[in-house]
C-alpha cells in the first residue's frame, strides 16, 4: 500500500482549495450583480416586479441549497444546456447569493430615512435617478458589514457542491480520505483550510460594524 | 427534443417521501430543543464572568460558525471512529446539527443577553437575587423575546441545512429524493418536489415559531 505523508495530504487539499476560492469568488461577484438587480426590483414602484422579485428571494431562503444545485444540475439539460458540475455549481451558487444579498441590502434601502426619497422625489429625480444619486450611496455604507459577513455563508456553500460532483476542497478531503484512509486527519484539516479562509473574514466584518457604529 | 413532465410517477412512492418528510422533522425538533438549550449554556457561559470559560465557549462558537455544515458533519461521522466513538447515521445528523445550532444560538442569545439595561440587572441584585437567579428570572426572558425572530430563521437554516445529512445516508427528505429519481430516472420532477415539500416545512416552521413566540413573549416586549 502507498504511504501518504502528511504534507502528500495537505498539498492536495491546497490544491483543490483554489477551486474552492475561484467558485466563491465567482458566486460573490456574479451574485452580487444579481442581487443587485434583485434589489433594484425589490424595491421598485412597479407591483409585479416587486412581487417577482420578494417570490425569488422567499423560493431561494425558504429552500436548501443543495436542492438548489440538483435542480439547476438537472434543469439546464431540459432547456437544452449542457451543463457539467462547474456551471451547475456556479450558477446554483450565484443564484442563492444574489437571493440572500438582495434581502440584507432591502433591509439596508429601507434603513435610508424616508424623507430622502420624499426629498428627491420633490426634486423630479425618477426611480433609477433616486436609486443611483441618493438611496444606493447612502445604504452602500451600512451595507458593506452584513455583505463581508455573507461572504463567509458563500465560502461555506460552496462545500455543498462537491454532492453535485464539483471537486472543491471538501470533495478532494472524501477521495483524500478514501486513498488514506485516515477520515479524522484529513476532514481535521479540510475543516482548518475553510477557518483559515472564513475567519479573516468574519474579523473583518466585525471590525467594519465597529468602524461605522463609532462614526454615526 | 422536448422534456415531457411526469409528476405521475411519483405517486407510487409517496411512503418513502412521507418517511423523508418525518425524518427531516424528527431531527430538526431534536436539534433546535438540544441545539436551543445548547446555545443558552453557552450564551451564559460567554457573558459569564469566568475568563477561561468564557474564551473556550468563544473558540468553540467561531470554530463552528467558520466552517461548513458538511465538514462538520463527515468529521463527526467519519472521522470520530478514529477515536472510538461510533455513531448511527441519524445519530451523528443529530450531534452535527446541535453543535452547529448551538454555537450560532449561543451567538445570537449573547446578543440578546448583551442588550439587557444594566439597572435591571442591579435592581434583581438589590432585591438579593443570586447570580443565577438574576440570569433565569430578569435576563433571559427579555433576551429571548428580543432575539425570537433572529433564533427562528437560525432554526429554518439549520433545518434547510439537514439536507446535506443524506451525504452520510441519514434517511431524511432529500435522501428520500436520491432514492426516488436512482429509480424512476425522473431527478427533475423528484427534486423539484422535495424543493416544494422544503419550502413548505420552512414557511410552517416560521409560523410555527411566530405563534410560540407571541404566546410566550405576549407582552409586547418582543418588538424591539
Amino acid at each position: 500500500m502507498l504511504n501518504f505523508t502528511l504534507w502528500d495530504i495537505l498539498s492536495n487539499l491546497l490544491l483543490a482549495a483554489r477551486w474552492t476560492v475561484l467558485l466563491s469568488l465567482i458566486a460573490f461577484v456574479s451574485g452580487g450583480i444579481a442581487g443587485l438587480l434583485l434589489l433594484v426590483a425589490r424595491v421598485s414602484p412597479v407591483p409585479p416586479l416587486r412581487l417577482a422579485a420578494k417570490l425569488f428571494i422567499e423560493v431561494f431562503q425558504g429552500t436548501p441549497l443543495l436542492m438548489q444545485l440538483f435542480i439547476v444540475f438537472f434543469a439546464l439539460p431540459l432547456i437544452g444546456i449542457e451543463t457539467s458540475a462547474w456551471t451547475s455549481a456556479a450558477v446554483g451558487l450565484t443564484l442563492f447569493t444574489a437571493a440572500y444579498l438582495a434581502e440584507i441590502w432591502r433591509g439596508c434601502v429601507e434603513a435610508v430615512p424616508k424623507g430622502q426619497w420624499e426629498a428627491s422625489a420633490s426634486l423630479a429625480m425618477t426611480f433609477p435617478e433616486q436609486m443611483r444619486h441618493v438611496i444606493l450611496p447612502q445604504a452602500l455604507r451600512i451595507a458593506v458589514p452584513p455583505t463581508v459577513g455573507f461572504s463567509v455563508q458563500v465560502v461555506k456553500g460552496t462545500a455543498v457542491t462537491s454532492i453535485i460532483g464539483f471537486v472543491e476542497v471538501t470533495k478532494a478531503g472524501t477521495m483524500i480520505t478514501n486513498a488514506t484512509f485516515q477520515p479524522f486527519l484529513v476532514y481535521g484539516l479540510v475543516g482548518l483550510i475553510y477557518f483559515a479562509l472564513c475567519y479573516p473574514l468574519s474579523l473583518s466584518a466585525k471590525a467594519l460594524e465597529r468602524k461605522l457604529n463609532v462614526a454615526r | 427534443m422536448a422534456y415531457s413532465f411526469d409528476f405521475s410517477s411519483l405517486l407510487d412512492y409517496t411512503p418513502v417521501l412521507v418517511d423523508g418528510v418525518a425524518t427531516t422533522v424528527g431531527l430538526t425538533a431534536v436539534s433546535t430543543v438540544l441545539g436551543v438549550a445548547l446555545g443558552v449554556g453557552g450564551a451564559a457561559a460567554r457573558t459569564s464572568t469566568v475568563k477561561p470559560l468564557a474564551v473556550v465557549v468563544g473558540a468553540y462558537v467561531e470554530l463552528i460558525r467558520n466552517t461548513p455544515f458538511l465538514v462538520q458533519l463527515f468529521f463527526i461521522f467519519f472521522g470520530l471512529p478514529s477515536l472510538g466513538i461510533r455513531l448511527a447515521e441519524w445519530q451523528a445528523a443529530v450531534l452535527a446539527m446541535v453543535v452547529n445550532l448551538g454555537a450560532y444560538s449561543t451567538e445570537i442569545i449573547r446578543a440578546g443577553i448583551e442588550a439587557t439595561p444594566k439597572g435591571q440587572i442591579e435592581a434583581g441584585a438589590s432585591l438579593g437575587m443570586t447570580g443565577p437567579q438574576i440570569f433565569r428570572y430578569v435576563v433571559l426572558g427579555p433576551a429571548m423575546a428580543k432575539i425570537w425572530p433572529a433564533l427562528t430563521s437560525q432554526i429554518v437554516i439549520v433545518m434547510l441545512g439537514s439536507s446535506v445529512c443524506s451525504q452520510i445516508a441519514a434517511e431524511e427528505l432529500s435522501f428520500a429524493a436520491n432514492f426516488i429519481q436512482s429509480r424512476n430516472f425522473r431527478p427533475f420532477e423528484v427534486y423539484f418536489l422535495a424543493t416544494a415539500l422544503y419550502l413548505a416545512l420552512a414557511v410552517a416552521l416560521r409560523w410555527i415559531f411566530s405563534l410560540m413566540g407571541q404566546r410566550m413573549f405576549a407582552k409586547g416586549v418582543s418588538r424591539a
